[in-house]
């Protein structure tokens, strides 16, 4: 068992979600950690990786991170792993045995569901994973919570011998709040102990431990009808008794702090007795869940009525103010038509969709698939699927990490006569390729699909911060590791060696005419782009450029590079000798924000854009997220 | 003592979330319970940020609701524009001058309004502008923009200016000791030109 360490006085944190459940990983004498960077869980293991305590590791998917969790809670050692919602898919397949194997050493799985979707591609309720694979969860509701329970979680995981889930939200995930840290420990793995009918998962050992997975599942909601981190806020406004769990409890204690609540925060099993005695209490129930109508089946399946999703909304994030008109209704009450008569309406404003960066690599790939026609192009989870978007308008689909190949291989297999002229191009980074794309381009060099791949090597995890990943030759601490060779990789997935080119993103006529090229040709082939992401270290920065005014035509070439750096000084029309009125816009160049990528002289047709002086500075305007 | 609402918007790369976490810093040091949320979405991307600071005697919810903001300060004038309905009545907005142009405007999509801090003043508020991208650059760093902007809000805070003075330069001191003096003089030219600035509201 764990020996607390010594302690110093503990003080209070300023930490988000991300950061305290980090610290509580380390606290808890946690030895083996990994994950997959994805929003909004990525943080989480950044910060595990700055304890040199723990064995730290970027996995190279969801899946493969929870079999290595696995595997150390195997040996005895306390585990963990991050994802966001939708890599518990990906790692489902593990997560659906391993209940069923129950654990070691104590294993936690954080999932962090981006309700709202700030960065993703669709929302999901990951509570549904517990009841699923009959697992215990826990909902912090802030970011003392996080660490709290992430604490008790590794707690209720060594007790019941099973993975726990942590499920968080982008709303706790980057939250910053005040953290009492608690006392941390020490925990020394007892050594694996070879049992078959445990960790052997053929049938006949299956299934005495499904019928032992359903005893746990008994054993847990005992727990959790006793569990502290379930409790009553009294109040005395009884009309409605709030039911919450996660952030959304915090929107109901400020909104209604007259009103009884009770509060989930070991919520699966659910503690239905309990409820149904604080139902006793008030005149109506409310369940204030993000996102699905979960607890509120369950308590109406038990006989206990309530409200929910019938007055709240199904789809995205809850607030105070998306609370008020639906505890109106069911009061009785009609709502002011202003919260605030004062209040004002918002202001109809440009929108400010993301951009690609100054110089991305990605820009010269969507330019020039931009200037062919007849493509078909299928596309992947990355900063390259902005490549939909204006200027470019050159990305056709985007459904899961890795998709892009087997689509593509389907487009191929499927279309008739209305595709029959159109090439198939489908387009992933280096990340995604070696997450869950690796597979669907065996499936095409197997199968002769006639797909053309641009696999876009920017040696990074870019749209989630420029993490490392086995193309970059380095590992999660940034020290040297071995560099996967694309080219051989691809080669040894059976694309022909003369089928796979690697090409500079910078030099337009090259890329322009081996994609010609390569779609024209029947077979699959696969061009590799080997540009860094601007915003890592391996990017250097070269002189920028600018437009010489006079020599600017407006012919607006430069403008479907889409660099953020070139910007119209003035709009006119030409009338050219044909009569037909011609659109001019006038560029500048921001020299403080261009780095020289040369990628906008390219389809300069007056050559009007130079180098800039050399006492322009060169500054970048860029953060991470 | 009610909580105080700090709403502070503008784009990726601007230091928004920094300034946002130095404001919430200060408030920590005088012992403050404070919230601090971000909607970032693909920030890195050049998109919209928005981050909100709660501070008092314990705070719940992390977000502030339309209407409800003490202090709007935005980092970019047509994003002060766009969120300009955070305010509360009698609120007070900070805003840069500071234009950045995104591509769907430069590709003729989309019109960047005429004048975003006039179409502010027309809605009643209370606003407060200076060209926080130039006094940066005036100081040789476009970066130095958010501590600019801390400057200026240091007059329109529920406490003094020093507090968070001193967050600021124990922020850049500790981590970027060169700094160290060039965000002093950021902060104080962000507190200048918003006491020199007029206020005027219709």
């Amino acid at each position: 068992m764990g020996a607390a360490l010594p302690e110093t006085a503990p003080s209070r944190l300023f930490l988000s979600g991300n950061e305290a459940v980090a610290l509580a990983v380390r606290d808890a004498g946690c030895r083996v950690a990994a994950a997959y960077p994805g929003t909004p869980s990525t943080e989480i293991l950044e910060e595990v990786a700055r304890f040199p305590e723990l064995y730290t590791e970027w996995s190279v998917n969801e899946k493969v991170s929870l079999e290595v969790a696995l595997g150390a809670s195997m040996v005895g050692a306390r585990a963990f792993c991050a994802m966001k919602h939708v890599g518990l898919n990906v790692a489902a397949d593990a997560l659906m045995t391993m209940t069923v194997t129950g654990t070691e050493g104590a294993l936690v799985i954080a999932v962090a569901d981006d309700v709202g979707m700030s960065s993703s591609q669709n929302e999901q309720d990951s509570r549904f994973w517990a009841r699923f694979a009959h697992l215990p969860l826990f909902e912090p509701a802030d970011a003392q919570e996080s660490y709290d329970m992430t604490r008790a979680a590794f707690t209720v995981s060594e007790r019941f011998r099973c993975p726990v889930i942590l499920r968080l939200t982008t709303r706790i995930c980057h939250v910053k709040g005040r953290v009492l840290p608690g006392a941390r420990e020490t925990h020394e793995p007892a050594g694996f102990v070879k049992d078959p009918r445990r960790w052997v998962m053929v049938p006949g050992h299956a299934k005495p431990r499904v019928a032992l997975m359903y005893e746990r599942e008994d054993a847990l909601r005992a727990a959790a009808a006793e569990s502290p981190l379930n409790f009553v806020v009294p109040g005395s406004d009884r009309r409605i008794g709030f039911v919450t769990s996660g952030p959304a409890y915090m929107h109901v204690r400020e909104t209604y702090p007259d009103a009884p609540v009770f509060k989930l925060g070991l919520s699966y099993p659910l503690p239905l007795e309990r409820v149904r005695e604080f139902a006793a209490g008030v005149d109506q129930i409310l369940v204030v869940e993000e996102t699905e109508a979960l607890v509120e089946t369950e308590l109406r399946a038990a006989g206990i009525a309530c409200a929910g999703k019938d007055v709240l909304p199904r789809v995205g994030e809850l607030s105070p103010d998306r609370l008020r008109p639906a505890v109106a209704r069911l009061r009785g009450e009609t709502l002011p038509a202003e919260a605030s008569p004062s209040r004002l309406v918002p202001q109809q404003v440009f929108p400010r969709p993301p951009t690609m960066c100054v110089a991305c690599p990605h820009l010269g790939i969507y330019y020039t698939l931009a200037q062919l026609r007849n493509l078909t192009i299928s596309g992947d989870i990355g900063c390259y699927t902005l490549g939909a978007g204006e200027p470019w308008n050159a990305l056709d689909s985007c459904i899961s990490m890795g998709a892009s190949m087997g689509v593509a291989l389907g487009m191929d297999k499927g279309r008739g006569q209305a595709d029959a002229k159109k090439a198939v191009i489908a387009v992933i980074g280096d990340s995604t390729f070696m997450h869950m794309g690796m597979q669907g381009l065996l499936d095409i060099t197997w199968n002769r699909g006639n797909v053309t791949v641009l696999l876009l090597d920017n040696r990074a995890v870019g749209m989630t911060g420029g993490q490392d990943n086995p193309g970059t030759g380095r590992d999660i601490h940034g020290e040297s590791a071995q560099r996967v060779d694309f080219a051989k990789l691809c080669e040894a997935l059976g694309v022909k060696k003369e089928r796979i080119h690697v090409l500079d993103p910078y030099q337009l006529p090259v890329l322009f005419k081996t994609l010609r090229e390569e779609t024209r040709i029947p077979e699959p082939s696969v061009i590799i782009t080997d540009r860094p992401c601007v915003l890592i270290d391996d990017y250097k920065a070269t002189q920028p450029y600018k437009v010489i005014a006079d020599q600017c035509t407006g012919c607006a070439n430069c403008l479907d590079v889409g660099c953020p750096a070139i910007h119209v000084t003035r709009r006119g029309t030409e009338v050219k000798p044909s009569g037909k009125e011609v659109e001019l816009a006038f560029v500048r160049i921001e020299t403080s924000a261009c780095t020289g990528c040369g990628l906008c002289v390219q389809p300069c047709a007056p050559e009007a854009i130079v180098h800039a002086l050399p006492e322009h500075p060169v500054k970048f305007l860029h953060a991470k997220i | 003592m009610t909580i105080t609402n700090i709403a502070v918007c503008g784009i990726g790369g601007q230091g928004v979330m920094t300034a946002t976490e130095i404001l919430a810093e200060a408030a920590l040091s005088l012992g403050f319970d404070v919230k601090k949320t971000e909607v970032a979405g693909m920030s890195q991307r050049g998109g919209v940020v928005t981050s909100h600071l709660r501070f008092g005697p314990q705070v719940l919810s992390p977000q502030i609701m339309a209407g409800e903001a003490d202090l709007l300060v935005g980092f970019e004038a047509a994003e002060a524009l766009r969120w300009a309905h955070m305010l509360k009545p009698g609120g007070i907005a900070l805003v840069n001058q500071g234009r950045f142009v995104p591509p769907v405007v430069t590709i003729g999509l989309y019109d960047y309004p005429d004048d975003p801090i006039a179409e502010m003043r027309k809605l009643g508020l209370a606003v407060f502008d200076f060209d926080a991208s130039a006094l940066a650059m005036q100081l040789g760093n476009i970066r130095l923009g958010n501590t600019v902007m801390l400057g200026a809000m240091s007059e329109r805070l529920p406490f003094p200016a020093d507090v968070l003075r001193k967050a600021v330069l124990e922020r850049f001191g500790t981590r970027k000791p060169a700094l160290l003096e060039l965000n002093r003089q950021a902060f104080e030219l962000g507190r200048a030109a918003v006491a020199e600035g007029s206020l005027v509201t219709v």
